[in-house]
């Protein structure tokens, strides 16, 4: 009887091993930057011969979301963010990653635009400095200028409710 | 004439489906021959994220193809293969390495198979030590041998 029960309990960390690693998304690098203060750049804003840098919004608690007109999964969070901007909780500014002018204008006006301004980032350069790998990216960035989380994916529902609004609220405080 | 023809065609229309992917296998050539053979040996070092399994200078993702074209630029402006990895690692994390740093959070991944390799030798140990002193159980009893012995000497009739 005692021969089984060291293989069998080698068996059941195994599975118990494998079936953590099952729920965890391989997808979902933890990100460097997480608490480093957000690179700087300067780029052209979406429709408007004006520039953004992320500097302009010291002081205040913003969400940088990159997003394209491409982007399949952008389409998936796009009525989240909209809904989330309506309740002007939280400033949005857009990273339009390696996109298209024309077709990143078209997109905003069919789908809704929740972004108080969209920056250009057209060769991507912008994109390689937040680590940006798998659009549509969010960053949650604090009043110093500093990056608190980074949500690699589309934003949904739950983790707008339990990652994103509390650690606003929070930053906030 | 007519099988001719059709043959014909289908080797218009075989080529006409097989160029554009041959097309698509041509990379850009850097200018410089040196920097192009430096960027693959940087490059086959990291991991693309866009496909996880694949090196950097394996992949055919966007992503890759934009983080080569920073890996020549930073070639070009002189950086060491030291530099241009920890400019990948500030933005993507150890996890963009193939080879991993030794430190705290990744001394169980590299001195894992070690101490699996220490278990099974000790294991293995604890196994022929017991097996050495287990009593000898090929030998007889009294009771066998006095069978076996009426069984031999039990002649046929």
């Amino acid at each position: 009887m005692k021969r089984f029960l060291i293989p069998l309990g080698a068996f059941v960390v195994l599975v118990i091993f494998l079936a953590i690693g099952l729920t965890r998304d391989p997808r979902d690098v933890p990100s460097p930057l997480k608490d480093k203060p957000a690179p700087a750049f300067s780029l052209p804003q979406l429709g408007s011969d004006k520039a953004f840098s992320p500097a302009d919004m010291q002081g205040r608690v913003w969400l940088l979301n990159v997003w394209a007109s491409w982007c399949v999964s952008c389409r998936q969070e796009h009525p989240i963010l909209v809904a989330f901007a309506k309740s002007g909780n939280t400033p949005i500014v857009g990273l339009n990653y390696k996109d298209q002018i024309p077709d990143a204008k078209k997109w905003l006006a069919d789908f809704g635009d929740p972004y108080v301004l969209s920056a250009v980032d057209a060769d991507g350069r912008v994109g390689i400095n937040y680590g940006v790998y798998g659009v549509p990216e969010t960053y949650v960035i604090d009043k110093a200028g500093v990056i608190r989380l980074k949500h690699t994916g589309p934003v949904t529902a739950d983790s707008l409710k339990n990652q994103i609004l509390p650690l606003v609220a929070a930053l906030n405080k | 004439m007519k099988r001719l023809f059709h043959l014909c065609f289908l080797c218009v229309l075989c080529a006409a489906m097989v160029n554009p992917v041959f097309a698509r296998e041509a990379a850009p050539m850097a200018a410089d021959a040196a920097i192009e053979k430096r960027m693959v040996l940087i490059s086959e070092e990291l991991r693309c994220l866009v496909c996880q399994n694949e090196s950097l200078a394996g992949s055919h993702a966007d992503l890759a193809q934009d983080l080569r074209r920073e890996i020549r630029t930073l070639i070009g402006q002189g950086k060491t293969d030291q530099e241009i990895l920890d400019f990948m690692v500030a933005r993507y994390g150890d996890f963009v390495r193939y080879r991993p740093p030794v430190k705290p959070t990744t001394w169980l991944l590299w001195g894992g198979p070690f101490l699996l390799l220490i278990g099974g030798i000790g294991v293995l140990i604890a196994f022929l030590r017991r097996r050495a002193a287990a009593p000898e159980t090929t030998a007889l009893s009294d009771e066998e041998r006095r069978r076996a012995a009426a069984l031999l000497d039990d002649k046929p009739s």
